[in-house]
């Protein structure tokens, strides 16, 4: 060790590899991964996620599962929850939408309305 | 750096690999890879996260949902439920809730009342990571110090933030430094003193095996402010776990060149050596302990010249605790105006203790100092199991004294400990019920020393064996009043006499207990009786004829065959055979026997 530089470069790689252990504040995405979620291609969409946010070195959002919530027909449904508890679903997401989501909702808060359940739905 | 969505962490501390967690980490490896998800989810073995009563346990993030009392098989569980599908299995939380925003450990009763500074990072970290400690501003008080700080800088933030010894008697360490500092030396020393002896008491050990880098960076800083380039731990070899890990720190920190030569490109050099100690508790006195590190038989030597002047090969040296030491990087970073900030007016910072004996949480808690002893036992230790009374609790071990009922709402302080008799000493807290003899737990404590006991100076070799031996008379009801007198009289010249901390406070269990339950003492020389029923040679059992059936199942039970009578009449206990082993108490279904 010959710097404070140094020491400060390792911190900052260590703090983004634990990230999660703090993340209890921050945005959720929870993909649905149940037998429907799954089948309609649920696991591309969220290496997706996984992969974009390590990409971008995202430490305020974390990736997690859930089950069916019973709109099977709309899968792959992705959650998207911030802080303060507000929710947007997206629908029928594939690895291309994912993509799409972190760079535009999770980086820049500007919801992809497109995919959301309203926009399809109607 | 592979990114993972879920970091699983199980303790791997000793309180948790005895209850069965080395197992279970092999398990979540072997299941995580049968479901498909071992590059989604890390697994990490980490330190003690203090709920030592509910271990084995595992924490998932990013929920932070924490699992007690995890066996083998709850973890198929717990990967298909929780890591595949997001569903949080709350049989295993540590209180089942509906609410799943309740899953957060950090919220529950045990955790909301304390704070964690000297074991911010237990359960939090891998300990055999040194990038994980460094991600926790690990290190960077070192950096500060070496690039930044002065020695006296350093010294006058350590006297201003007014923080004192956690070993035991509570010297303020900021003083210790400052002596070692200004004695003129070609070397000085820096000791850590991880040999923790207190029956019951564990907390140098969960911070040694959850945060070992803490005390190596503490060390280090305490080196350059006192102008020492060497430092020694000496750690018990019974803390095996331990000892790995501070071995794993110490080879990680030089391969960083966070010790060895030119510590941040600065002219400090550092280094570090373990001493394992024989579990001797006399080396837990500092200059029994320096004896021992010098290589030979671990005897205290009268004081002054104190450490500071000669210690350590005659050179300057001090000697702090690791609870001590896992303080200073804390204090330096975030100044000694933080640090006063917490705890009390003559007791800054905050104290962690094992809690032990008579309690629901046995565990690790770390509170601010001046916290209420009620707090401890009633809001974060759950109470008293099996609805029993709250009667004394033992604080400082072999060396402390206990407090009452009566003062639970004592306030947790050096200070206001010592005027009521008790200390703080380095952290157990061995809480005691109604069914607890304080004859016996005085002679408990007493064993212990006479045991202990280096045998070098007299009033501790031949005095704490006295004392034992009048306790021995009183608890099997051979006692007389004159030996409360007499123990009295040994205890004041043990205590003026003796040549270290381990004679002089010897007596301290037996003062405090005929200071505040004589009366227990006078039922055992007097009436002949333990109002407690626990020495055994004044008990009798006694079967109460109008509660007993007359069904026999005690009789069968006696091992002496001592229980005679008629089926359907009461039946009668033989007292002059009875070995007083509590069968037929505990076999009668109709609460008819007594023990008196």
């Amino acid at each position: 060790m010959k710097s404070l530089a140094e020491l400060k470069a390792i911190k900052e790689k260590a703090q983004n590899d634990l990230a999660m252990r703090n993340a209890h504040n921050g945005t959720r995405i929870v993909v649905g991964m149940a037998t429907c979620g799954i089948a309609a291609g649920a696991r591309p969409v969220m290496n997706a996620f996984m992969d974009e946010i390590q990409k971008r070195n995202i430490t305020h959002a974390t990736v997690a599962m859930t089950g069916c919530i019973g709109m099977c027909r709309l899968e792959p449904i992705v959650e998207v929850i911030d802080k303060e508890g507000n929710k947007v679903t997206y629908v029928k997401m594939d690895a291309d939408k994912a993509v799409r989501v972190v760079t535009e909702h999770i980086v820049n808060g500007n919801i992809v309305t497109e995919y959301t359940i309203g926009a399809v739905q109607e | 750096m592979q990114y993972y969505r879920s970091h699983v962490l199980v303790c791997a501390g000793t309180g948790c690999t005895s209850s069965g967690s080395a197992v279970l980490f092999d398990e979540f490896e072997q299941r995580l890879k049968d479901a498909g998800i071992e590059n989604e989810v890390k697994i990490v073995k980490t330190g003690c996260f203090g709920l030592c009563a509910e271990g084995p346990i595992v924490v998932v993030y990013p929920e932070g949902a924490m699992y007690c009392r995890v066996t083998k098989e709850d973890v198929q569980e717990i990967v298909l439920e929780h890591l595949v599908k997001g569903r949080i299995v709350n049989r295993l939380l540590e209180k089942p809730t509906e609410v799943v925003e309740k899953t957060d450990a950090q919220e529950s009763d045990f955790f909301k009342k304390q704070m964690r500074v000297a074991l911010r990072n237990c359960g939090r970290i891998n300990p055999e990571n040194i990038d994980e400690y460094i991600a926790y501003d690990g290190y960077a008080a070192l950096g500060k110090v070496v690039t930044e700080m002065t020695p006296e800088d350093v010294i006058n933030v350590m006297l201003d933030s007014g923080i004192r010894g956690r070993g035991g008697a509570g010297f303020p360490t900021g003083r210790k430094w400052d002596f070692a500092r200004k004695s003129v030396s070609d070397k000085k020393y820096v000791c850590c003193n991880a040999d923790e002896g207190d029956p019951g008491a564990f907390m140098d050990r969960s911070i040694l095996e959850g945060d070992p880098h803490v005390v190596l960076e503490a060390m280090a800083i305490a080196g350059y402010a006192i102008g020492s380039d060497q430092g020694y731990i000496y750690v018990r070899a019974e803390y095996p776990i331990a000892v790995e890990r501070l071995q794993i720190a110490i080879n990680q920190a030089k391969e960083y060149g966070l010790l060895g030569k030119n510590i941040f490109g600065t002219d400090f050099s550092f280094d570090i050596e373990l001493r394992l100690g024989a579990g001797a508790f006399v080396c837990g006195e500092e200059t029994a302990l320096m004896t021992s590190i010098e290589g030979h038989r671990g005897e205290p030597r009268p004081r002054p010249p104190f450490p500071a002047v000669k210690g350590l090969f005659q050179k300057p040296t001090i000697l702090n605790n690791v609870e001590t030491y896992a303080n200073v990087p804390q204090i330096l970073l975030n100044g000694a105006d933080w640090f006063k900030g917490i705890g009390s007016e003559r007791s800054r910072g905050t104290k962690v203790f094992a809690v032990g004996g008579k309690i629901k949480n046995t565990g690790l808690v770390e509170i601010p100092m001046g916290t209420p002893l009620r707090d401890i036992i009633y809001d974060i230790g759950g109470g008293i199991p099996n609805g029993k009374k709250f009667k004394a609790a033992q604080t400082g071990g072999p060396s402390g004294g206990c407090i009452p009922a009566s003062l639970i709402d004592t306030p947790i302080e050096y200070d206001t400990l010592i005027e009521i008799g008790s200390m703080m000493g380095s952290g157990g807290l061995i809480v005691m019920d109604e069914d607890t003899c304080m004859v016996d737990i005085a002679k408990f404590f007493l064993a212990f020393t006479v045991e202990e006991s280096c045998g070098k100076c007299p009033p501790c070799r031949i005095g704490t064996k006295r004392m034992y031996d009048i306790l021995d008379k009183i608890t099997k009801g051979k006692g007389e009043l004159k030996d409360i007198d007499d123990l009295y009289e040994l205890a004041e010249a043990i205590k003026t006499s003796a040549l270290c901390g381990l004679g002089q406070t010897a007596p301290n269990p037996v003062l405090s207990t005929l200071r505040y339950f004589k009366d227990e003492y006078i039922a055992h020389v007097v009436d002949k009786k333990c109002p407690a029923g626990v020495c055994k040679d004044l008990l009798q059992y006694k079967i109460v004829a109008e509660k007993c059936k007359g069904c026999s199942l005690c009789a069968r039970k006696c091992p002496a065959n001592c229980i005679h009578g008629e089926v359907k009449s009461p039946f009668v206990i033989d007292n002059s055979k009875c070995l007083k082993c509590g069968a037929c108490m505990e076999s009668c279904k109709f609460g008819a026997i007594i023990k008196e």
